[in-house]
Formats: structure tokens, C-alpha cells, sequence
């Protein structure tokens, strides 16, 4: 076991393309790492620099003290887990997981067919020994690669989006499994996915990546609640953050179908007339009929007409249309593109108590939670409400709990 | 899709044509070699007895055997020297990126198609001139510039099928790249390695015109080559039946080989390796 520190690491191409831009980052010994961003935003190439696939154009990459630039792949003493598991079809799934101890000189026939047997036994795939990968269902396959990965003692494990090949329910209990094999072996893992729920759910920290260069660095809790920029709020979160245009004016904010007081947070960072992006997560509102007077109060209150809805049995979500200027639907388009999704129309997801009665095309009365409420910079992305105190406090927590874990 | 009466009918008749086609000229040398005498002359397919004789004779003659020697022998050397190397060449090519890259495989494809019969009296005068003529080098040197090329070309497509990761992986796993090479890559290039030295073999086994142009004797002559110089059991009488009796012996390796290595050729041992 080591930590990871990676030091304004930069991967440029032939080309002067440059997949990963000046990243530093700090793994600590233990912990869980996630990586994650759209496709394209280097995160793949930065777990491929960590094991050795990859050369590092400039910057230093340390692990467990050890400056590993120039270090091949078996010395850096890392195992991964490929996206598409990279099983040797020619072995079978004993000799699979047997390989990597089969390579390391003076180790005994019988140590290794007890650690192959330990690894076996840990994911459940001791009747499957003697059979051949090419005979295993895909999650047989996959847990194959994790006994491959875990057999050996190593500084850390890298996995390179495991789970992406499987249908969504195996996805799921794969994903408690790996959490739960992190949590026992407590080894360092750096977890490349770009997938929510596995990044929100399995990581201590996660880091989110835009065209190589590191986003922010934090607990999914703070990224969720206290998001460096737009870039952070939109990605995080599913469905994402609805981004309405906000203006100021004097210490009031215009925003489709409320006008509320400029928050405390923004105040004197503003000017009248500004033209803001306010951030509101579908789960900051609610329909106004379901609510008790105390929260209520708490927030502001809106009409609307509502568009189309869709019951989920434990939640429902409305959709809101609203009209915005040319510059702002411009400008969520193309953060939309870059968020690997498409902005089709300006609307407001609004998720509401599956309870509600709401119908389409009819207009009702909606809460919106403004204290939760972020406010952006249209131009540079920048949130300029961002809480610094809560975020500190966030992140103090998941030292903590990492360190409660490791004790 | 379901297929018609009609069209099943047709493929059938289809099949049982290029069959017969194919067939019949081996069918007939195959009757041929079981001839006795002048039976070759009873204006039937089949022999009217059936006879061991012409079998005899060719085996009795040293003509024969020590050309069977001569091509079994040059034929496995070239072949095994052949597939190492183009092993070798195929991976480096698959996976590393060099300047003239394409040259390499453009040249090598070129060689495939370049007449033999051009180079052949260029040899003839070199070898005599080196003392390499009517050696088993001499020949072998020629075949394998001509196997060698066909092989990488082969093993290179081959090479290029098997997923990157695989190697990959065994680095991480703490493989050197000569055990990523020789414990993964290998293994999983068996069939394309056998189809390789397959058409290796098959390439040199059949050589004629090397063989009749570099030999002189029965120092390196291989079987196709003699032939040419059979005689009969009389000096009178037309081989025929004798040299029907040889080709069907030289034809037997191949067919055996085909028939071992059919299921190796193959591919499809790669399954499971990645997602299915």
C-alpha cells in the first residue's frame, strides 16, 4: 500500500495536443480516488500514466515515496482492471489469476495456489477455476480480472471503468462488491468512470476532469452541494442542475418566474444589471400544495405551467419550459455539448413527491429551495456563492471518516 | 432469412460441380498409381487389378527416396526458420510504429508476386559462382525470401486482431516484454503461427522451379524436381503409372497436415478474451 502523488503532470501528443494539463493530485495511502468527466477530458490517460501505459510528458509522479517516471509497469507494483477485462483466453481462470505470482521468481507452488485460492474465494469464483474465460458470463469474466488485480500485494489497484460492459443490475451489486473488497483489503484505488452513481457511491474523494485539466478535487458531498464552477455543478447530479438566467437588479434578482433577494453570498460581488446563471438542483423544489408552512417559508413560491411529467413511483420529475435570451440558451448549449449531453430546449427539471397530482398542461403552484441557490459567472463559469466554511467542513468530515476507516 | 427450395437445390448442385471439378484430376492420378503395366492404356477409369506394383517400383528407386529425403528435409528446415523470423517480424510490425512501416509490408507483398522464373538463372550463375549450387542451402536460401514475406504478411494480420490490453495487462501483471511476447501473445498467435507454417510448407514442398534449376544431383534435388528424371521400371516403357504412384506419395503429407492442423487454422481462440 502507498499513496499517490501526482505533481503538475502534463500528457501533450505529436500533435501539441494536450490530453492532460498541468493535474496534481495528492491519493492518500488507502483511500478510494475516483476519476471521472466526460469522455475525452483525459482521465483515462491519467490512470495510464499512474500504471506505466503511458509516458509522462512533464511533471513527476510519485508513489509510496518513489519518484516512478521512468519506471516500467512491473516495477511500480500496481495491478488494473482494463475495461474490457483483458483475460488471457488461453488460460483458465486458475492460471488467470495465478499469472501475475507465476511471474514474480522464488514463489512456492503452494503459496500460490493458497493465495490464488484466498483471491478465489474472496469473489466467490471457486467452481470456475479450471473452466476458460471464454466459457464465463460477463460478470464471472469481470470479477475474474478483480482476482487477478487482488492476488498480489500491491501499492495500489486501478481500475479503468470495470463495470462499463455490464448490464445495470450486475453493475449494481458489482459495484457494492468492489466498494466492499476496498473497504476490507484497504488498499489505495483510483477508479476511472464515467458513470454518476459509481463515482458518487464508491469514492472517499473524487476528482472531475474537463479537457485535462483537474476541475476540483473533493467528497462527492461537497462537490454536490458546494461545486467549484458550472462545469462541476452540471456534471455532478443526475438529472443535472437546471441553470436559469439570473439578473440583478439592486438588491433584487430576476430570474423565469421568481424574483428573490440577492443572496447574502454574492453580495458586493455583483452589479446591478449583471446578467448571472443561477444553479437549482431538481431536488431543491417541490410542488407547493405538498408542503408544511415551516419549509415553506424557507423558500420562495412560483407558478408554472407544466409540460410533460414523468412518475417513477418513488419521485416525479415535471418539466418547466421557459424562454431565455439568445446569449444564455447559447451558452447552455454548449456546455450541454460538453457535458456529453444536448440542451434540445431552455426548461426546468423539477423533481416533486411522487405523491403530487400535478397534470400536464396545467399550470400549479412550485417551491423552490433558494437557499440552496448557487450563482455563476456566465463567463468564466466561476461560482461565486460557493461557501468556503461548509465546504472546509465537508471536507474535514471525509478526512475523518478516511481515517476512522484506516485506523 | 429463410432460404427457398430452389436456392438450397441450387447451392447444392453448385457445390457438387466445383467439387467434382477439383476432385477428378486427383481421383484419376490416384487410379492411375494403382495400374498395372500396360493398364494404363484399358480406356477406363479404374484400374482393371488393382496393384501395388507401381508403389513398389518407386520406393525400390533411389531416384525416389533420397528426393522424399530432400524435400521433407528442406521443407521443415525453411518452414521453422520461416515462421521464427516472420513471428518476430509480424509482432515488431503489428505493434511498434517505424518509418516505412508500409514500405515494409508493400515489399513484402511485392515479393509474393514476383516471378520466380525471373530470378532463377540470376541464382543459377550466383550459386555456382558461391559454391552454393546444388546444395540443401541453396535452396533453402531462395525459399525462404520467398515464405518468409507471405508469413509476415499471415502473422501481421494476425497479430493485429489480438487486443493491445493483452499485453497491457501482463506488463502490469509484472511481465517483462519478452514474457508478455513468449507467455501471451504467442500462445494466443498458435493459429495464425500454424497457417503460417502451413502455407510454408505447402510453398516449399511444391517448389518445382528451383528445384530443377539450382540441383544438379541427388545431393539436393526435392521430389517435384525429380520426378522429371523418372524412369519406368523398363528404360521402354512411359513412367506414367510410376510417377502417378509418387504424386499421390508426395500429396499424402499434405493432406495429413490439413487434416491435423485443421481445427488449429482456425481462429477463434481469442473468444472470451475481451467481452463477448
Amino acid at each position: 500500500m502507498a499513496a499517490i502523488e501526482m505533481r503538475n503532470i502534463v500528457k501533450e501528443y505529436g500533435d501539441g495536443f494536450k490530453a492532460v494539463n498541468d493535474v496534481s493530485l495528492d491519493i492518500a495511502d488507502g483511500e478510494f480516488m475516483i476519476l471521472v468527466g466526460p469522455s475525452g477530458c483525459g482521465k483515462s490517460t491519467l490512470l495510464r500514466m499512474i500504471v506505466g501505459l503511458e509516458d509522462i510528458t512533464s511533471g513527476d509522479m510519485v508513489i509510496g515515496g518513489n519518484r516512478v517516471n521512468e519506471k516500467a509497469p512491473r516495477d511500480r507494483n500496481l495491478s488494473m482492471v482494463f475495461q474490457n477485462y483483458a483475460l488471457y483466453p488461453h488460460l483458465t481462470v486458475f492460471e488467470n489469476i495465478a499469472f501475475p505470482l507465476r511471474l514474480q521468481k522464488g514463489l512456492a507452488e503452494e503459496d500460490i495456489r493458497r493465495r490464488v485460492q484466498d483471491a478465489a474465494d474472496m469473489l466467490e469464483l471457486n467452481e470456475h477455476l479450471e473452466r476458460k474465460p471464454a466459457n464465463l458470463s460477463g460478470g464471472q469474466r469481470q470479477r475474474v480480472a478483480m482476482g487477478r488485480a487482488i492476488v498480489r500485494e500491491v501499492n495500489a489497484f486501478l481500475f479503468d471503468e470495470p463495470l462499463s460492459n455490464l448490464d445495470a443490475k450486475l453493475r449494481g451489486q458489482m459495484r457494492t462488491e468492489i466498494s466492499r473488497m476496498q473497504r476490507r483489503l484497504g488498499t489505495t484505488t483510483v477508479y476511472v468512470t464515467h458513470d454518476q452513481t459509481e463515482a458518487m457511491t464508491l469514492g472517499d474523494r473524487v476528482a472531475v476532469l474537463r479537457r485535462g485539466f483537474l476541475q476540483q478535487v473533493a467528497s462527492p458531498r461537497e462537490l454536490y452541494e458546494q461545486p467549484v464552477n458550472m462545469f462541476v455543478a452540471g456534471f455532478i447530479g443526475s438529472p443535472p442542475m437546471n441553470f436559469l438566467p439570473a439578473v440583478v437588479a439592486g438588491d433584487r434578482l430576476k430570474l423565469p418566474f421568481l424574483e428573490i433577494d440577492v443572496p447574502a453570498a454574492a453580495a458586493g460581488r455583483v452589479t446591478d444589471g449583471q446578467l448571472l446563471l443561477a444553479g437549482l438542483r431538481p431536488d431543491h423544489f417541490e410542488d407547493a400544495g405538498l408542503l408544511d408552512d415551516v419549509k415553506r417559508q424557507r423558500g420562495a413560491l412560483f407558478r408554472a405551467r407544466v409540460d410533460v411529467t414523468e412518475w417513477l413511483g418513488d419521485a416525479q420529475y415535471a418539466y418547466i419550459p421557459f424562454e431565455a435570451g439568445d446569449e444564455v440558451t447559447k451558452q447552455l448549449a454548449e456546455l450541454a455539448a460538453e457535458l456529453d449531453s444536448e440542451a434540445l430546449r431552455t426548461q426546468l427539471v423539477v423533481k416533486i413527491d411522487a405523491m403530487s397530482r400535478l397534470r400536464e398542461n396545467q399550470e400549479a403552484q412550485f417551491w423552490a429551495d433558494t437557499r440552496r441557490m448557487h450563482l455563476f459567472d456566465p463567463r468564466t463559469g466561476e461560482n461565486i456563492t460557493r461557501d468556503e466554511s461548509a465546504a472546509a467542513e465537508l471536507a474535514q468530515l471525509e478526512q475523518e471518516k478516511l481515517q476512522e476507516r484506516m485506523a | 432469412m429463410k432460404t427457398s427450395r430452389r436456392t438450397q437445390v441450387f447451392w447444392i448442385v453448385g457445390a457438387i460441380l466445383i467439387i467434382a471439378y477439383a476432385i477428378i484430376p486427383v481421383l484419376w492420378i490416384v487410379s492411375l498409381s494403382f495400374k498395372e503395366g500396360d493398364d494404363i492404356t484399358n480406356n477406363s477409369f479404374l484400374p482393371t487389378v488393382w496393384s501395388w506394383e507401381n508403389y513398389k517400383t518407386v520406393f525400390a528407386s533411389d531416384l525416389f527416396t533420397t528426393a522424399l529425403r530432400n524435400s521433407v528435409g528442406m521443407a521443415l528446415i525453411a518452414t521453422t526458420i520461416s515462421v521464427i523470423l516472420a513471428t518476430l517480424a509480424a509482432y515488431a510490425i503489428s505493434r511498434l510504429n517505424f518509418p516505412g512501416k508500409r514500405l515494409v509490408l508493400g515489399v513484402a507483398l511485392a515479393i509474393t508476386v514476383f516471378p520466380v522464373i525471373a530470378i532463377a538463372t540470376p541464382l543459377f550463375n550466383l550459386w555456382r559462382t558461391l559454391g552454393l549450387y546444388d546444395t540443401w542451402l541453396g535452396l533453402i536460401i531462395p525459399y525462404l525470401s520467398y515464405s518468409l514475406p507471405l508469413a509476415v504478411y499471415v502473422l501481421a494480420a494476425f497479430f493485429r486482431e489480438i487486443p493491445w490490453e493483452m499485453e497491457q495487462a501482463a506488463q502490469v501483471d509484472g511481465a517483462t516484454a519478452w514474457q508478455a511476447f513468449r507467455r501471451v501473445i504467442v500462445p494466443l498467435a498458435a493459429p495464425g503461427v500454424f497457417t503460417a507454417a502451413i502455407l510454408t510448407f505447402f510453398a516449399v514442398w511444391n517448389d518445382f522451379v528451383f528445384g530443377i534449376t539450382l540441383t544438379s544431383s541427388e545431393a539436393a534435388r526435392p521430389v517435384p524436381a525429380a520426378l522429371a528424371f523418372f524412369q519406368g521400371a523398363s528404360q521402354f516403357s512411359q513412367p506414367t503409372a510410376p510417377i502417378s504412384a509418387a504424386a499421390v506419395v508426395v500429396t499424402i503429407p499434405v493432406v495429413i497436415l490439413v487434416l491435423l492442423f485443421q481445427r488449429k487454422i482456425v481462429a477463434g481462440l481469442t473468444n472470451g478474451a475481451v467481452k463477448g
